[in-house]
């Protein structure tokens, strides 16, 4: 074993701290050209990642880079260099720790590419940019080390993509690089290795001991409501937990459902308890406010989001509520490290159930986390836009060779599969636009030069790519004002501004605002206290419940007693087995039933939400083509509900996997959600600009949707890569085509239609979900032309 | 033709659901805003790549609208061309059909912002043209009547449906942008609102046409900007 050189052990020593074992492996293991550790929350991770940079500099200082730190928060880069700052000093080492983020001055970017500190903290999109430069070559000469931090994170997103393609041109720039990851406990060690080293390196995974079980119950708050979400029924007995411990976390799925409990939280906080609210929607401003209170021991409860999710330690958090169902195992496993924070204490969490099929979720998700069972689908081939955004940066940073190009690709985890055609496609994509019709000189994005080499046209357009660089694509926001008055608020999505009138009133951070009107791309508000909100529906992003957790649900039915579940819960499930039948892991349960004089078709596909959406709108299509008239679908994470004029008798022709396939490609290749992943896609990929606010504020582009786009390609291009990425991401995705194909795949033939005189237990709650989502067919523009002709008459104008 | 019947200055005129506007009496069509080359004018001034077909797409609509009427005239209400350059390295193809479309027709080109000078591709350039008790021009003005304009690219939301549409009132028409890659302009947004009347109306072009007033049309999105201003190209909301 490396022994720790004479000034680190007398500093640990001093301290009264000794290394974990991890955390020695990793330094014995120093010299390995890639190395995983996959540790829990308060592991130490982040020590056992930089402590062999600071052996290294400590025997041997020297000037220039040697070890990048990336993570997938600004924020947690900001914190490194704090928590780097207090060894670095009292060891008088001479190194520089800096911070390089979207938030760094311009100025000090020039000088840390002129002159780069031996540690730098960035993010993904900033290494992108610092590579995208002529002279990156010499910023990270001399580089020996990559830390990428939070691994597990970035690994479910493009985000990581696009770090193992910045990984491989690093390797290229500096042949001796060698590359360390940080993960939380995931199921699939092995695949996150492959993910990191470069292609076909092997990879040493380091485990850290997972430390004890967690402590984790539901919470005991009566029977939650028959549907919904929120959680409102147990504010009194969350109130109760607060005041019982020194800081709270109380996590939700989605913002709206945050703003909602936190303004009855309260409401109800007689006490007067310091909370308080932070998540994504809100002003900058307003978060750091939050997150410096709670860094210095003010708070006693944060009702937050996926926002904190991650990373730093703001505070003595000491008990973590979810409320809603947690869909995910390791998200929840995640989200119960973030309560005490100590290396060998047990975490402690509660559950909390806001709806009564949450009551079965949770459950069986209680028994996963004790079994240490995690969920989580393999990560497909990495995905090609973001190829095609790193061939337009690498253009930017200078002429380059494609045979070597593709070679360093290749060399990336996630792209080792890519073939040369589709690397050649993506070159040519980027380089003349890849239509199909090719009469057109002018559309030459990249040329090649007489020795072979590819260049941009025009070396101007190198500052437009990198203004373009990056995979995060929010949906448009607007921000919220109050009238009058410059403070931001926060922001709402466009879509949800669009639908408000004058005098509705909505939630954002805590208080109940009017709208006013839209003025200049701002959403202005009054304040309205004691008004009742009309539901805040802005970003909600909608996780679907794991296959692990599903499969889980439906083997607890399986049982036939549950002894396990509170009382009005397992009632529930005996009277719907008495009823009817209890859906079964091997079958497709179907109920039939007249209600409220509409005939009502319930699946219970256990497909995840997407996946249930997916399957009411391919299933309304064909209802639709069958003569059935339906008129709207409903989908949860576990069933899908289909309203119409007429019963449906036969269902099993209905379901055939061909004829839904069929569907997909027809009918759902003009659907929104496609739409939506398109234009994502051709962000991305570069063949939109992302939208700068600064511009559209200026009202000096004539903008047009992407949609157009989407749907001329379609007509005249339908071979298009744009067309072929998304919709594989689609299907990935929004769709999430591959968990109904999984549920076809586990049911077989094996389908039980049953008719029934009235609505069941299940479906019950089912009818009251929100998101009702009605036909798009004829219906709907019968229904819009009633709506103006009603105008039209009210206006006195019919 | 199976369209809207309006009456302007007397004159009883039909909104296609394509929005093209068709005179019986006279047997002229009216387009909007074709921006034909768009995306050619975008690819050369170092934009987007942007799909190549619109022109071949706006020109197919155009003849199918064509080939339904059998108009003696037609009138295209200006911004024809996305630039003077773009309507000169139109494609072969694109240059055939519409020499196709123009032979045997009387075809007016009114000037627009985009395309202000004569294009070599035959028919009558006119800054504005009259016939009968109607004027056509590009951009609206204020205080006139029997007038059939341009420009806006006017939208209207209905409903869940966003769509391109005619402005109505008892003075005016103004067409939707009969061009593949056009944006909108909420029908309600002020530029527009300032010209007509308070009793106007919105037509929603497609199937079946809609009409509402028009203060219940608005998008009320992002205003975007009004099309004819000329700036740096490729920013797609």
């Amino acid at each position: 074993m490396t022994a720790l050189p004479r000034p680190f052990a007398q500093w640990f020593a001093a301290r009264g701290w000794t290394l974990h074992p991890h955390q020695a492996a990793m330094l014995d293991r120093a010299q390995e050209p890639a190395l995983l550790l996959v540790a829990p929350t308060g592991g130490g991770k982040t020590l056992a990642g930089f402590l062999p940079t600071l052996v290294e500099l400590g025997a041997q200082p020297r000037p220039g880079l040697h070890t990048l730190y990336v993570s997938p928060l600004k924020a947690l880069a900001a914190d490194i260099r704090r928590n780097l700052g207090t060894p670095v000093a009292e060891l008088g080492l001479p190194v520089r720790v800096e911070d390089r983020t979207g938030d760094t001055p311009a100025g000090q970017r020039r000088r840390q590419r002129a002159d780069p500190p031996q540690i730098l903290l960035t993010t993904p999109e900033s290494l992108a940019l610092m590579l995208s430069y002529e002279d990156a070559g010499r910023t990270f000469a001399g580089l020996r080390r990559v830390v990428v931090d939070e691994i597990h994170a970035l690994a479910e997103s493009k985000r990581g993509d696009q770090l193992m393609l910045g990984l491989a041109r690093l390797q290229r720039l500096v042949p001796g690089l060698r590359r360390v990851g940080l993960s939380a406990t995931v199921e699939d060690p092995p695949a996150l290795a492959r993910f990191l080293a470069r292609h076909p390196d092997p990879c040493a995974i380091l485990h850290a001991d997972p430390g004890p079980d967690p402590d984790i119950a539901m919470l005991e708050a009566g029977p939650p409501p028959w549907a919904g979400g929120g959680g409102r029924h147990a504010i009194p007995a969350i109130l109760e937990q607060i005041r019982r411990h020194r800081t709270t976390l109380i996590f939700h799925n989605t913002r709206a459902q945050a703003e909602l409990f936190f303004r009855d939280l309260w409401l109800a906080n007689d006490d007067g308890l310091p909370i308080a609210i932070h998540h994504g929607s809100l002003a900058r401003e307003q978060r750091q406010r939050v997150e410096a209170a709670m860094a210095a021991g003010q708070l006693r409860a944060v009702v937050c989001t996926g926002t904190l999710d991650l990373g730093i330690d703001w505070g003595d958090v000491d008990l973590v509520i979810q409320v809603g169902a947690p869909k995910n195992v390791k998200r929840l496993v995640q989200r119960i490290g973030r309560a005490n924070h100590r290396y060998n204490a047990p975490s402690k969490a509660l559950l909390v159930p806001a709806n009564r099929f949450e009551v079965v979720e949770c459950a069986v998700a209680l028994e996963a986390v004790r079994a240490r069972a995690l969920d989580g689908a393999p990560r497909g081939p990495g995905p090609r836009d973001v190829l095609c955004q790193h061939i337009l940066a690498t253009a930017a940073a200078g002429p380059f060779d494609a045979d070597a190009l593709h070679a360093e690709v290749t060399s990336a985890g996630p792209y080792a599969g890519l073939s040369r055609p589709d690397f050649d496609a993506c070159l040519d994509f980027v380089a003349t636009g890849g239509y199909a019709l090719r009469a057109y000189d002018r559309w030459q994005r990249l040329v090649r030069r007489p020795d072979g080499l590819w260049q941009l046209r025009d070396p101007r357009a190198a500052s437009g790519i990198r203004m373009n660089l990056g995979t995060i694509v929010g949906t448009e926001t607007l921000p919220v004002r109050l009238r009058g008055r410059g403070a931001p608020l926060g922001e709402v999505e466009e879509d949800f501004a669009a639908t408000l009138t004058p005098g509705d009133s909505f939630l954002i951070g805590g208080e109940v605002v009017r709208y006013e009107g839209l003025r200049e791309l701002t959403v202005e508000v009054s304040r309205a206290p004691g008004r009742m909100p009309k539901i805040a529906v802005f970003g909600g992003s909608k996780f679907a419940t794991s296959t692990l957790l599903t499969q889980r649900m439906l083997d607890l039915f399986a049982q036939g007693a549950w002894p396990g579940l509170p009382q009005h819960t397992a009632d529930w499930l005996a009277l719907q087995a008495r009823v009817s039948r209890l859906p079964e892991p091997d079958r497709l349960l179907v109920e039939s039933f007249p209600h409220d004089g509409r005939e009502h078709l319930c699946l219970y596909g256990f497909a995840g939400r997407n996946g249930q959406q997916t399957l009411g709108l391919l299933l309304t299509k064909r209802l639709e083509e069958a003569g059935l008239n339906p008129l709207g679908f409903v989908a949860s994470d576990y069933a899908t509900l289909i309203w119409g004029l007429d019963p449906v008798t036969d269902i099993a022709p209905l379901l055939d996997r061909e004829g839904l396939r069929a569907g997909l490609e027809g009918w759902l290749a003009g659907n929104a959600v496609m739409k939506r992943t398109f234009r994502a896609v051709a962000i991305v990929a570069g063949l939109i600009d992302r939208a700068a606010p600064g511009l559209r504020k200026t009202g000096r582009q004539a903008t047009f949707s992407s949609d157009i786009l989407y749907d001329t390609l379609r007509r005249h291009d339908p071979g298009h890569l744009m067309l072929a990425i998304t919709r594989e991401e689609a299907l990935r995705g929004l769709v999430d085509f591959g968990r109904i194909e999984e549920m076809l795949d586990r049911i077989g033939a094996r389908i039980d239609l049953l008719r029934l005189d009235r609505v069941t237990p299940l479906a019950a709650p089912l009818m009251l979900e929100p998101g009702r989502v009605p036909i798009h067919g004829q219906g709907r523009e019968r229904l819009a032309a009633e709506a103006a002709a009603r105008l039209m008459a009210e206006a006195g104008l019919g | 033709m199976n369209g809207t019947a309006v009456s302007l200055a007397g004159a009883e005129l039909s909104a296609l659901p394509s929005g093209a506007l068709w005179w019986p009496a006279e047997r002229l069509l009216v387009v909007a805003d074709l921006h034909l080359g768009r995306s050619e004018r975008l690819a050369r001034r170092g934009g987007a790549l942007l799909p190549p077909y619109d022109s071949a797409d706006t020109l197919a609509r155009l003849d199918a609208e064509i080939a339904a009427a059998r108009p003696a005239a037609v009138v295209a209400l200006g911004d024809s061309f996305d630039d003077a350059e773009a309507g000169a390295a139109l494609p072969e193809a694109a240059r055939l059909s519409l020499a196709r479309m123009m032979a045997g027709r009387h075809w007016v080109w009114i000037a627009g912002n985009h395309d202000p000078g004569p294009i070599e591709i035959g028919g009558t350039h006119r800054a504005e043209w009259r016939c009968g008790p109607l004027v056509f021009r590009h951009i609206a003005r204020p205080g006139v009547e029997g007038e059939v304009s341009g420009h806006f690219h006017p939208k209207a939301r209905v409903g869940g449906l966003a769509r391109p549409c005619f402005v109505l009132d008892r003075a005016r028409i103004i067409l939707p942008a009969f061009g593949t890659y056009t944006g909108g302009l909420a029908a309600d947004a002020p530029a527009l609102a300032a010209l007509v009347s308070p009793a106007a109306c919105a037509l929603l072009v497609g199937q079946p046409p809609i009409r509402l007033p028009l203060a219940a049309a608005g998008l009320r999105r992002g205003v975007r900007a009004s099309p004819g201003r000329r700036g740096p190209a490729g920013g797609l909301g």
